[in-house]
């Protein structure tokens, strides 16, 4: 059933669909439209559970792990400062293995305040073990949150997911979704049946206190287990597409890369714009194509070092800055794929903060700058924040 | 007791299986309770009043026991004796 | 005829790593004596987590889960949802946090949770400092005390702020049910609890429990101190029920503080004169008690 909404309203009923059981509730701009379109629902029927108010962001996720231990299914909504105050609490969900998903819709750190769409914030959680999604419409909100509750709950996994939507761009537009049938969701997505739960006749301690001896191989086995969800996330997709007809091709996508002089990296609503650009360039004979980063946690290092062979430049747009090598993905594909002395070329564009426009004539510019790099053999500027109100849009 | 030879042993969810009665608190002492079951009265407060359940009533009716494995020699069941039945010792030296 | 004045299952294993002389298993001992098997506890970061042993290793004979310092009352909750969401109602769900856990970090998740009236019992341990981490003030710690951050020197430097009056606070919060229960009276302790437990609603549950490390005491007088605490009307033996005020435990006749005081080394560098400052503060804490019983009583 097609219905007009916007990517919050979307996340809403990829929750309801998923039939979540406790959600906890915090309004944070711009996500509050997800607190409020759940509120409704549980009045008027549609979503049967616990819809929980609570006080702070941080005692939203902590009141999810709980409920999470009695093998509920969670859900929560936040964005940018609310992301922050939970931050410890996201390192308590990975290290107890509860399966939540969380729609964060990024929005810019303050001060000074600025509501507006930027990804600094997700890109400070690359840490927590969290895994991240990244959207580029308001379908694939939908589909990923259904997604996110299959991989995450999977017993071979059992990590938490943040699906994410760009602030505004995505939150607050409206776009044709299509709204899958609740049997056919029903059918694709099994009850949570956690191997580990709160069990009167099994009475454990979820926690503990692990000394150095011990300690290690816990973490290692987090780090093993989300290696180990790259095939989850590829099968997942693919089981998505079976029956209903989507693929958003699980960790990376590549756009008109076949034959590519040059390709850009990115993700976020902005694939959406490069996607429009790059055909339209190659229209007119220019060579360009788009690698979406669809997955950012677990890192798909091995779809991403394809790109030493594919193509001889690189360029990485970013909508966060991390304050050490440019944006938070560039820093993850440069240091995480660049083979030193491998011949790969790469620049980072960072732009679009802030909820600042970045529009089809700067994703152009680009590709152009990226067309001029591969002729000329080198990179002029590592980073180069565009656009910027110096005129030039020079960084260093 | 589940052997523990690698990562792969542990369970996926940090979780404890199995109890804290391995752990033999009774080297903690530096004095021991003695007892003196002549004049006991079966109050049972020094039951009630043990912190590490190191002292034991069978059933209704039965004289407490003291379980020096875990006992760890606080004193709080010879101060709250009411008929002086349990006095502190030190511990002898091993 | 002997008997047991408190029901006989335990559900603390042997093995612990509390201090000697420590009143939290003895708390824990009397609350679990009072809710039965099919209670689950959270825990924060605090002495009662870690006298629960260390991986693999476990001290309790029912569930807990372990949560980060201030969100005691939040995780309660959430299991609490998640019991009702699956249509589980016949479990009891504690959030079994400390003094520092509560009054200060975990302040605004017990004032959020008491305003939802989620259906769990918190139980407030106090110690009346952190004592997990070394003894540190916290806004239960009384006037004219000791701490690693209030140190003494030139008989200065002790504590001066009074203790939060966190049950107060709690009964403007709404709190359906709060009570005082103190590990010298177990009797009451046990029947406290099992008045609780099955009123719907958030129950508090503030519990006195003398520390022999951080009070620099004497282990074995752990519970003759808890006695003189309630004796003296340091700490009373109250009830909140439903707004109403009425006092578990009658005490005809205080004992001077001082009597409280001498056996503890953390106000051995107090002088006459701040013991008797402190004699008026409990005489008027008691009285202001007095008032609240007759008043709410109409």
């Amino acid at each position: 059933m097609i219905e007009v909404m916007t990517s919050n309203y979307a996340a809403a009923h990829g929750a309801r669909l998923s039939k979540v059981e406790v959600i906890a509730a915090y309004p944070i701009t711009p996500q509050s439209s997800i607190s409020e379109k759940l509120a409704e629902m549980s009045v008027n029927g549609e979503l049967h559970g616990q819809y929980i108010l609570v006080e702070s962001e941080h005692s939203a996720m902590s009141l999810l792990i709980g409920a999470s231990y009695v093998g509920a299914r969670t859900y929560t909504a936040t964005s940018s400062h609310g992301l922050a105050l939970m931050h410890e609490m996201l390192y308590w969900a990975t290290g107890a293995r509860r399966p939540i998903v969380m729609t964060v819709v990024s929005r810019a750190m303050a001060p000074p305040w600025n509501i507006w769409g930027d990804q600094m914030d997700v890109i400070g959680e690359r840490d927590t073990g969290w895994m991240q999604f990244f959207c580029e419409n308001n379908q694939e909100t939908l589909d990923t949150t259904i997604m996110s509750y299959r991989i995450a709950e999977d017993r071979s996994v059992m990590l938490p997911a943040m699906v994410i939507e760009d602030g505004f761009i995505l939150s607050h537009t409206f776009e044709a979704v299509d709204l899958p049938d609740q049997d056919d969701v029903d059918d694709f997505l099994p009850k949570f049946n956690p191997e580990l739960k709160i069990d009167f006749n099994d009475p454990r301690r979820f926690g503990g206190l692990v000394m150095p001896d011990w300690w290690s191989e816990f973490r290692f086995r987090i780090a093993r287990d989300m290696e180990d969800a790259k095939k989850k996330i590829v099968e997942v997709d693919k089981l998505f597409e079976k029956k209903f007809g989507r693929s958003y091709g699980g960790l990376v996508e590549f756009y008109n890369c076949d034959d590519a002089d040059v390709v850009l990296a990115l993700a976020g609503s902005a694939v959406g714009t490069a996607k429009h650009v790059s055909d339209k360039m190659r229209e007119r004979g220019k060579k360009v194509g788009v690698v979406k980063i669809k997955t950012l946690r677990p890192l798909p290092a091995e779809e991403l070092t394809k790109l030493n062979d594919m193509v001889p430049v690189v360029g990485v747009f970013d909508r966060s800055f991390n304050f050490g090598h440019g944006g938070g993905i560039f820093s993850e594909i440069r240091n995480g794929i660049y083979t030193p002395g491998g011949g790969l070329l790469t620049k980072n564009y960072v732009g679009g903060m802030g909820g600042r426009d970045f529009t089809p004539k700067h994703m152009e510019w680009v590709f152009e700058d990226l067309l001029r790099i591969k002729k000329e053999g080198k990179v002029d500027r590592m980073i180069e924040w565009i656009p910027l109100r110096d005129g030039t849009g020079r960084w260093y | 007791m589940p052997v523990l030879k690698t990562y792969k042993d542990l369970p996926s969810t940090p979780v404890t299986f199995y109890s804290t009665e391995s752990n033999k608190t009774g080297t903690w002492r530096t004095i021991r309770p003695i007892f003196d079951e002549s004049k006991c009265t079966r109050c049972y407060l020094c039951w009630k009043f043990c912190p590490d359940l190191s002292v034991e009533v069978a059933k209704e009716g039965d004289f407490p026991m003291i379980d020096y494995d875990y006992c760890k020699g606080c004193g709080v069941c010879a101060n709250e004796c009411p008929s002086d039945a349990i006095h502190m010792e030190k511990e002898a030296h091993k | 005829m002997p008997k047991f004045t408190i029901p006989k299952e335990e559900y603390l294993y042997k093995g612990h790593s509390g201090c000697p002389g420590c009143a939290t298993p003895l708390a824990l001992r009397y609350a679990l004596k009072a809710l039965g098997p099919r209670t689950v506890l959270n825990f924060p970061a605090g002495c009662g987590g870690v006298i629960l042993g260390v991986w693999p290793g476990y001290a309790m004979k029912v569930p807990v889960v372990d949560n980060a310092f201030e969100c005691t009352a939040a995780v309660a909750n959430g299991i609490r949802a998640g019991f009702e969401v699956k249509g589980v109602e016949d479990v009891y769900v504690v959030g079994w946090a400390g003094d520092g856990g509560t009054v200060d970090i975990g302040l605004q998740a017990l004032s959020a949770t008491v305003d939802r009236n989620s259906n769990i019992i918190y139980v407030m341990l106090d110690n009346e400092a952190y004592m997990n981490t070394g003894i540190q003030k916290s806004g239960c710690t009384p006037i004219g005390a000791w701490t690693t951050t209030t140190p003494v020197s030139g008989g200065k430097g002790y504590n001066l702020t009074p203790k939060k009056r966190i049950m107060d606070m709690l009964v403007a919060n709404g709190v359906v049910y709060g009570a005082t229960v103190n590990v010298a009276y177990p009797e009451d302790f046990v029947a406290r609890m099992q008045k609780a437990k099955d009123i719907k609603g958030t129950k508090f549950i503030h519990a006195f429990a003398p520390c022999p490390a951080g009070w620099r005491t004497d282990p074995s007088k752990s519970v003759e101190i808890g006695r003189l605490a309630t004796q003296t009307g340091t700490f009373p033996l109250y009830e909140v029920d439903r707004g109403k005020y009425s006092l578990t435990k009658e005490i005809k006749k205080r004992k001077p503080v001082d009597e409280y005081m001498k056996l503890q080394g953390r106000f051995r560098h107090l002088s006459k004169d701040a013991i008797a400052e402190i004699q008026k503060l409990v005489d008027e804490e008691y009285e202001r008690l007095l008032y609240k019983v007759k008043v709410t009583n109409g």
